[in-house]
């Protein structure tokens, strides 16, 4: 506990921003899909570090963050099987080019 | 001061390759950046004594998660291939907001007076989390526990439903 909370909470903040710059700022479908990853990983970090530090004789921030990672997994797994979707019957998966609902 | 160099070597670990891993235009290697910023965070769980979630971040995120990127990403990109910017307008747009929200959650952060708590702690034994995620009284979790296998489910089939040829 020598490191002060601060510390902890400036870096996931650092971490969730990055993140949504990259939601933002980038055209490949996967690259936004990590930077979704990114700001998961951001909010979970806060989780457990709410959970050490000022409630440590409970589980709720644990639990949470054990369960996001799961639902990240299901969710990135589904994504990932609409983009290559999206590649078989476009040939790219830039998002200026998926304007299309029906080929 | 041992907690406190390896702190700061984790920190600057997942600044620089979150950063990296956003402006890199090889897509590849985005992906290896982003790799490295999972397992420090790992790191950041062994640091505040939670094993279990760390042992799970790595299998689950660095294991699972990130074969899944590479495999699509070599289904759907060539060797060599770059990412061309989008319009210097979206890519200001998109930096301005980072930087404000940044701002913003900087100044709530460093002006909340946060309570830490001072009791001692031990860490969640197996038995115990095994018990919390079984049970059903009250800070108990078999609800969600059975969404999720529900989700998990759904996820299986809906990923081979939209998979598959035609």
């Amino acid at each position: 506990m020598n490191v002060p909370i601060e510390a902890y909470l400036i870096v996931s903040t650092i971490m969730f921003f990055v993140g949504v710059y990259g939601f933002l700022a980038r055209r490949n479908l996967l690259t936004i899909l990590m930077s979704l990853e990114l700001m998961l990983n951001a909010v979970n970090i806060n989780f457990t570090v709410f959970n050490r530090y000022l409630f440590p004789g409970q589980l709720d921030g644990f639990f949470f963050t054990l369960f996001i990672i799961g639902i990240a997994a299901a969710e990135t797994a589904l994504a990932i099987a609409i983009i290559i979707n999206i590649y078989r019957n476009i040939q790219n998966i830039f998002v200026d080019k998926v304007n299309n609902l029906k080929h | 001061m041992a907690e406190q160099i390896i702190f700061y070597i984790l920190a600057a670990v997942i600044v620089v390759f979150s950063i990296l891993s956003v402006t890199s235009k090889r897509i590849l290697r985005s992906a290896t950046y982003l790799l490295f910023v999972l397992i420090a965070t790992a790191g950041l769980y062994f640091m505040l004594d939670y094993e279990f979630l760390a042992g799970v971040q790595i299998s689950v995120y660095a294991g699972g998660i990130l074969v899944l990127f590479v495999f699509s990403i070599l289904l759907t990109s060539h060797a060599g291939d770059k990412e061309k910017p989008r319009h210097w307008g979206r890519l200001l747009a998109a930096a301005l907001t980072a930087v404000v929200g940044f701002g913003l959650c900087l100044y709530i952060i460093l002006n909340n007076v946060f309570k830490v708590a001072n009791q001692i702690w031990q860490e969640p034994t197996m038995q115990q989390v095994g018990q919390t995620l079984m049970g059903t009284d009250k800070n108990q979790y078999l609800l969600p526990f059975e969404a999720i296998s529900i989700l998990l489910l759904a996820c299986i089939i809906g990923g081979i439903m939209i998979a598959r040829k035609r």
